[in-house]
């Protein structure tokens, strides 16, 4: 270092440090994990384009079959299985690993911020990522025809719904990136996708599903996420059809939510 | 010693894994303004007892402060005080370097205009110039570790901890973070912890140094003082044979005050140097079947400290200091 443009000036008075509070803390780690986005665009191009490719495919291999066992509007059918396509399973938990392995996660432990924040600001950001998917996905609904039952305030409530299944569901790569600290571990996270998303009724209603597969997609909760967006497509605002997919978000997100907290404890323990 | 003036304290600290004591009951104080050196070998307990005091781990048992506070009971107070460059420059690769400053800005509780005001001060000091907008990923090692510390001194700590800062620096970064570390005592009266393998390091920088190995402090004083116990002067010979029968024979001199023997080794803590070589080199031609190969005649050190109290080199990175000692005073001969 150059001792000529080096000096350090003191500051005048010890500077004023005090913890900066829960919802500052949580906004700071929102702010720097949704910044971080656009600057690794190969972590996101993925989850773009994958729920695109499977709406157009399943559309151009299926709809003419769908239409033929009663469905009406395979387009409509399809909107919310892209929807979930989109949303399930992105998270920052790759960049929470990154963290744990360059020590930049040890680095936040020692300031006094708020340990619920350094996780539950990732889950922010999350939840504005995939909200953020939701609209491509929709506006290709849009172009090919597909309309909303419930107006606008559907499209926000089918977006909002979407997001909040996404959020539900980061627990799991959170648990895991945070048990393990393993970035291999994290990215096999995304096989807890697959039983969800095809074991339950992407292609076909559930009335047509048939034997272990009729008995799965029962226990399935996306069946009841995919029941709910498909009701705000095509029926309107019924809240007999809009209670089961929340409370299959609220069950998945209690579970997923207590698994990642859990690890996270286990992570900043000090004994 | 008043409360205010000791702004590190640990009376007895232990930290176990499982049966291994990595930290076995460690007792130290260090007066606020100083530099301690804290001195081992890898895997003598430096980093667990750095960890310990930062609140990254809790003490098996004892007790601790950092700045009056207690690390287990009030680690918040603890965080709000000290500075921490752990070993490893931790930083994120995706952010600039202004990013970073500012994030951790706001994580200790200060507006905008206090984080940019003092986002500004330190551009100073890590002086990276306009590469403090460029993403981290684009920076070498050495400009990474000025960037960590100044992240570490955002906040104006009253206790500044360096876990190895130069591990793995070139010598002429090396010699930057030296003049950084005193530049931070003496201008800012910052009280500095750090810990390190280099006996030189401890030696150029640290006012007081403890001597740590298996967990156990081991030795305690000033640089001058350590040494004192050594001797004035220490003679390293090396001979073939059996060096144990000439470090018998060399334990009668009266100007001998002590002998080490480490393989075919022998280090003499004399009272007189130049006045000692003769006797012993006479003293060592009357032991059967054993040849001089080497004699040499040095002031005592650190390591020569480290020998005394654990039997042990510490290690020997001396060609490496040597190094940074000419880059940091060009003007010295080598």
């Amino acid at each position: 270092m150059n001792s000529s443009t080096s000096t350090i000036t003191p500051p005048a008075t010890r500077i004023e440090t005090k913890s900066a509070g829960f919802l500052r803390d949580l906004s700071s780690v929102s702010y720097r994990a949704l910044r971080a986005i656009p600057r690794d665009p190969a972590a996101v191009i993925p989850a773009l384009i994958i729920p695109l490719f499977f709406f157009v495919v399943n559309i151009g291999a299926l709809e003419s079959v769908a239409e033929g066992i009663g469905v009406a509007d395979f387009r409509a059918f399809q909107l919310p299985v892209a929807i979930v396509f989109a949303v399930t399973g992105v998270s920052r938990a790759s960049d929470l690993v990154t963290d744990i392995s360059s020590g930049y996660f040890d680095r936040l432990l020692l300031t006094p911020m708020s340990r619920t924040a350094l996780l539950l600001g990732l889950m922010v950001a999350d939840l504005v990522l995939v909200m953020a998917l939701c609209v491509p996905v929709l506006i290709l609904g849009f172009f090919v025809g597909v309309e909303f039952a419930t107006g606008v305030s559907g499209v926000l409530a089918f977006v909002l719904i979407g997001g909040l299944w996404g959020l539900a569901f980061t627990g799991f790569p959170y648990a895991i990136a945070l048990r393990t600290g393993s970035p291999a571990a994290v990215n096999s996270s995304f096989l807890l996708f697959f039983p969800f998303a095809f074991l339950t009724t992407s292609f076909l209603p559930q009335e047509a599903l048939t034997g272990w597969l009729a008995t799965i997609a029962d226990y399935n909760p996306i069946t009841y996420l995919l029941a709910t967006l498909r009701s705000l497509l095509s029926e309107g605002w019924v809240w007999e059809d809009l209670w089961p997919g929340l409370l299959a978000i609220l069950i998945v997100g209690s579970v997923s939510f207590t698994m990642a907290f859990g690890a996270l404890r286990g992570r900043v323990s000090r004994g | 010693m008043s409360q205010s003036q000791i702004a590190i304290s640990a009376e007895g600290v232990e930290r176990r894994f499982g049966d291994l004591r990595a930290v076995d009951g460690v007792s130290l104080e260090v007066k606020t303004g100083e530099i301690y050196g804290f001195l081992g070998p890898n895997g003598a307990g430096k980093s667990t007892l750095t960890r310990i005091l930062c609140t990254l781990l809790t003490p098996s048992a004892g007790r601790a402060t950092v700045a009056g506070y207690d690390v287990a009971a009030q680690p918040g107070e603890v965080r709000l005080r000290a500075g921490v460059a752990l070993q490893e420059a931790a930083l994120d690769d995706k952010q600039t370097g202004s990013e970073m400053l500012a994030l951790q800005g706001r994580f200790y509780g200060l507006t905008a205009k206090a984080t940019k005001a003092r986002v500004d001060q330190l551009t100073k000091l890590v002086d990276i110039g306009s590469a403090l907008d460029r993403r981290i990923g684009t920076y070498s090692g050495g400009m990474k570790r000025r960037l960590d510390l100044a992240l570490a001194l955002v906040h104006d700590p009253e206790v500044l901890f360096l876990d190895e800062p130069t591990t793995g620096l070139d010598p002429v970064s090396r010699a930057k973070v030296w003049q950084e570390v005193r530049r931070l005592n003496q201008e800012l009266g910052m009280t500095v912890f750090l810990t390190t393998q280099y006996l030189e390091e401890a030696d150029e920088l640290a006012d007081r140094v403890g001597i740590i190995n298996k967990g156990k402090l081991v030795a305690e004083g000033t640089p001058a003082q350590l040494k004192r116990t050594i001797g004035t002067d220490v003679v390293i010979v090396t001979v073939t044979g059996d060096a144990t029968d000439a470090a018998r024979a060399l334990e009668t001199l009266e100007l001998v005050e002590r002998v080490e023997v480490n393989g075919p080794t022998l280090t003499l803590s004399v009272s007189d140097g130049p006045s000692a070589i003769s006797p012993i080199a006479v003293a060592l031609a009357q032991v059967p079947d054993t040849q001089v190969i080497e004699l040499s005649l040095r002031r005592p050190s650190l390591d020569d400290v480290f020998l005394s109290v654990t039997g042990e080199h510490i290690t020997d990175p001396s060609a490496f200091m040597a190094s940074a000692s000419a880059a940091q005073n060009p003007q010295e001969p080598q």
